[in-house]
């Protein structure tokens, strides 16, 4: 591969690292904290606590690390192609992990649901009637009813903002080939912002579930797969705001060339992958 | 696209930590391999000493060692420990010593991701072991952790909830790391259908696991929610449902299976022509073969639910699907074969447990074709049929395949030769006491006899001492195997860069024996 910049000739292979260790023993830490906290012993949450600091130093030692070398010009081409393997194959990953909570809808919405409410369990259940969505919250449940959340009133304001900020982010990118790292700047802000007021919609409308609509994690199959599916989405959301914000700060202290900046691209692939994963979920979850 | 280190890589070889040091901080794929297989043996002896718990439970009829709800957590340990620890981490150490050397590249294509994947190994380890002393004990909810029990369990299905997602971070992270190798690390020349089968069937591999880990997290997320958070998933007072859970996770589980068997065909596709003298048989179809398979196990997971009260149109169809894997599975058994056919074969330790594997792996795979016939699966599911069936493709494929490949490499790896004369008492001690305890598993199963139970009926009891004590007698083999490993690096003959005359790929006929910390720091030139 001919190298096009300065960069290296060779394929960078990092020197023994503590950061590795860092992070498993951030997990360490979190899984036994986690696991305790659930059970409500007070060792977990210090445990929990302490993993989590970990795990936040090693994040950014471990990213300003790569960062730095990246900006040290050790990465030539053959290792920016790592990087966008790595990056694709984790994102399928997660796709992947996506697809067992929608599965999981498809199965209780396609099987489940009419099973429960078919003939031979009508001696059981006499008046659980198995419509979608009033039969979400199961035959036995017959006290919790609930009003699902409308489609084409805030969530169909948050699909507007997610839209918009795959928009902002494509023209970020743009800025950025050409150089102009003024708009780079203004634009990344302006999806980080989006995404911002997207979380805090969805907060909003949590609230609102919880409050007005009697809509709960604990409100049957309904319940379970509205929010563990939204739940999932927002935490991604947020993860995608972080790794946002570090490229905005990245791009304020003048990192990123136009030809070389995997930093970023991976990151908007990372926020395309978010959004379409709400298109999924506006469809899927809130509309059908 | 040339060569390795940049200067700053040479520049740091002043500081190289050293002890304990070295091990946790590496970034080299054959210090992370090397730990991956030490782990790997390890946990086999932990995940063994269960087994040994059950089988010495078993040796008579009531109970005699320990209660029932020790013995369903033994049984459940077990499972996960040999599956997640002891089978996958060793081919995992294989990879990782090997791809970077077959496709001629300096290391692998993420040298710091790769010593996470290996570390995040002892917390779940941790995890899992430290379960059995928690207030309840070890969950005893079997390996495959169905709903409902699991969300009865007491607080150590919560660490094992926890364990099996950093196994699967693990996991993932180890597969980025060998896909993007394989992909974007080979020599110039070195074409894709160019790399060793081993290198294939790793790819391979590596996909269903970036496919299939997030799933099984998915699972075990839904019933940590169940658990604590008033989800509903696999209740049906709340319109879930038990048998979801186990949709999901068999979408997981059967890909599980040929993740642990294709890197075993890749190492069996080393051995065999090394020994016949004979290039690999029809090496374009293994690749189609394998990718075929890795593709058929996608579409068949409900044959290990057959009894759960799906559709006659559901049995028929997963029953269709299963039986088609015997296709490509019998194009690859064919493909060994006839490498052999006409080779000129001697039978050192490696090509011994090739041969048994053959043998063994093809016995599972028949009483495979058996379970997946509906009509016959009903009789035996949950029997020691099926815990025959899948030890035969457990031990007899993934594990002999394991043993054939360190004695088949670990001249290369050390440098030394290990005693010949001790590999084959250990292959022939292995091949008796491995049959000895599983084959009459088979007739326990025919009989009646549920798996997952302390005690049975007297009319078993024959059957149930012979497998006890092939048991103990294979658990105290594998301790002559550590000896051999032990001694040969420690004072081994010394062996030659090309230890086996049928050898071809780059390890062999490019590196001497040792290979040297970095590969290839160069690429080789290839013909």
């Amino acid at each position: 591969m001919a190298s096009t910049t300065h960069s290296a000739s060779r394929y960078y292979l990092p020197a023994p690292s503590k950061w590795p260790i860092t992070a498993a023993t951030a997990m360490l830490f979190v899984t036994f904290g986690a696991a305790f906290t659930v059970n409500h012993l007070t060792l977990g949450y210090v445990l929990l606590a302490i993993g989590l600091v970990i795990f936040a130093y090693m994040m950014f030692g471990w990213f300003g690390t790569v960062a730095h070398e990246s900006e040290g010009g050790r990465f030539n081409q053959q290792v920016d192609a790592s990087f966008r393997w790595g990056m694709s194959w984790f994102i399928y990953s997660e796709v992947m992990f996506f697809a067992a909570f929608f599965g999981a809808l498809f199965y209780i919405r396609t099987f489940s649901i009419p099973w429960l409410a078919d003939a031979e369990n009508k001696l059981l259940w006499p008046d659980y009637s198995g419509a979608w969505p009033a039969a979400g919250f199961g035959p036995a449940n017959v006290g919790d009813q609930f009003t699902p959340i409308a489609a084409f009133g805030l969530p169909a304001i948050n699909t507007l903002l997610l839209l918009t900020s795959g928009v902002t982010v494509t023209i970020a990118h743009w800025a950025l080939k050409v150089n102009k790292r003024g708009a780079l700047i203004g634009w990344l802000a302006a999806t980080i912002a989006l995404g911002l007021t997207f979380l805090f919609v969805q907060m909003y409308e949590y609230g609102h579930a919880y409050h007005a609509l009697n809509l709960k994690l604990t409100t049957g199959v309904f319940g379970s797969t509205f929010f563990m599916l939204t739940g999932f989405h927002g935490f991604h959301v947020t993860i995608g705001c972080i790794m946002l914000m570090a490229i905005l700060g990245r791009s304020i202290a003048g990192h990123f060339k136009p030809e070389h900046h995997f930093g970023f691209e991976g990151v908007a692939w990372y926020w395309h992958f978010v959004d379409v994963v709400w298109l999924l979920l506006f469809i899927l979850v809130y509309w059908l | 696209m040339s060569a390795v280190l940049d200067t700053h890589g040479h520049d740091d070889h002043a500081h190289h930590p050293t002890g304990i040091m070295r091990w946790v901080t590496t970034t080299n794929h054959k210090d992370i391999g090397t730990m991956y297989l030490w782990f790997s043996f390890t946990m086999f002896l932990v995940g063994g000493i269960m087994a040994l718990v059950i089988r010495t439970e078993l040796f008579a009829p009531g109970l005699q060692i320990v209660d029932p709800e020790r013995f369903n957590a033994m049984t459940t340990y077990h499972g996960l420990i040999m599956v997640f620890g002891a089978i996958m981490p060793a081919f995992v150490g294989f990879a990782n010593w090997l791809i970077p050397m077959q496709i001629g590249a300096p290391d692998m294509a993420f040298p710091r991701m790769n010593n996470l994947s290996f570390w995040l190994l002892p917390p779940a380890a941790l995890l899992l072991i430290v379960a059995q002393f928690t207030p309840g004990g070890g969950a005893g909810v079997g390996w495959t952790m169905y709903a409902p029990l699991t969300v009865q369990a007491p607080m150590s299905m919560d660490l094992t909830i926890f364990a099996v997602h950093i196994l699967g971070a693990s996991s993932i992270m180890g597969s980025i790391n060998i896909i993007t190798t394989i992909l974007n690390m080979r020599a110039p020349g070195m074409g894709l259908m160019r790399i060793p089968l081993f290198c294939w069937t790793w790819l391979i591999t590596a996909y269903l696991l970036i496919a299939v880990m997030p799933v099984l997290a998915g699972a075990v997320t839904m019933t940590l929610t169940d658990r604590h958070f008033g989800t509903t998933f696999f209740n049906a007072a709340g319109g879930g449902d038990p048998v979801l859970y186990q949709h999901i996770f068999w979408f997981f589980g059967h890909p599980e299976v040929y993740i642990i068997a294709i890197p075993a065909f890749g190492v069996i596709s080393q051995i065999i022509p090394a020994f016949a003298r004979k290039p690999l048989f029809g090496y374009t179809s293994m690749v189609y073969a394998t990718a075929s398979i890795a593709v058929l196990s996608f579409l068949v997971w409900a044959h290990h639910m057959y009894t759960v009260g799906m559709p006659v149109e559901g049995q028929l169809y997963f029953m269709y699907a299963t039986v088609l894997i015997a296709v490509p599975t019998g194009v690859k058994v064919f493909n060994w074969v006839a490498t052999m056919w006409r080779g000129s074969l001697t039978f050192e330790t490696p090509m011994l447990f090739a041969c048994g594997f053959l043998f063994l792996f093809t016995m599972g795979g028949f009483t495979g074709l058996v379970l997946s016939i509906v009509p016959i699966d009903v009789q035996l599911h949950d029997t020691y049929y099926v815990v025959a069936h899948f030890h035969y493709v457990m031990v007899a494929g993934a594990l002999f395949s394991a043993f054939g490949g360190i004695y088949f490499w670990l001249p290369k790896w050390t440098g030394k030769m290990y005693n010949e004369t001790l590999g084959k008492w250990h292959f022939w001690l292995s091949f008796i006491f491995f049959n000895m305890t599983f084959f009459v598993q088979h007739f326990l199963g025919l009989a009646g006899m549920p798996r997952r139970i302390p005690d049975y009926s007297l009319q078993f009891t024959e059957f149930n001492v012979i497998s006890s004590i092939g048991a103990w007698g294979f658990g105290l083999s594998q301790l002559l195997f550590l000896y051999i490993v032990v001694s040969t690096i420690r004072s081994g003959k010394k062996a030659a860069d090309k230890q086996w005359d049928g050898a071809d790929s780059l390890e062999w006929t490019h590196l001497p024996s040792p290979p040297p910390y970095h590969s290839f720091e160069t690429p080789p030139v290839l013909k």
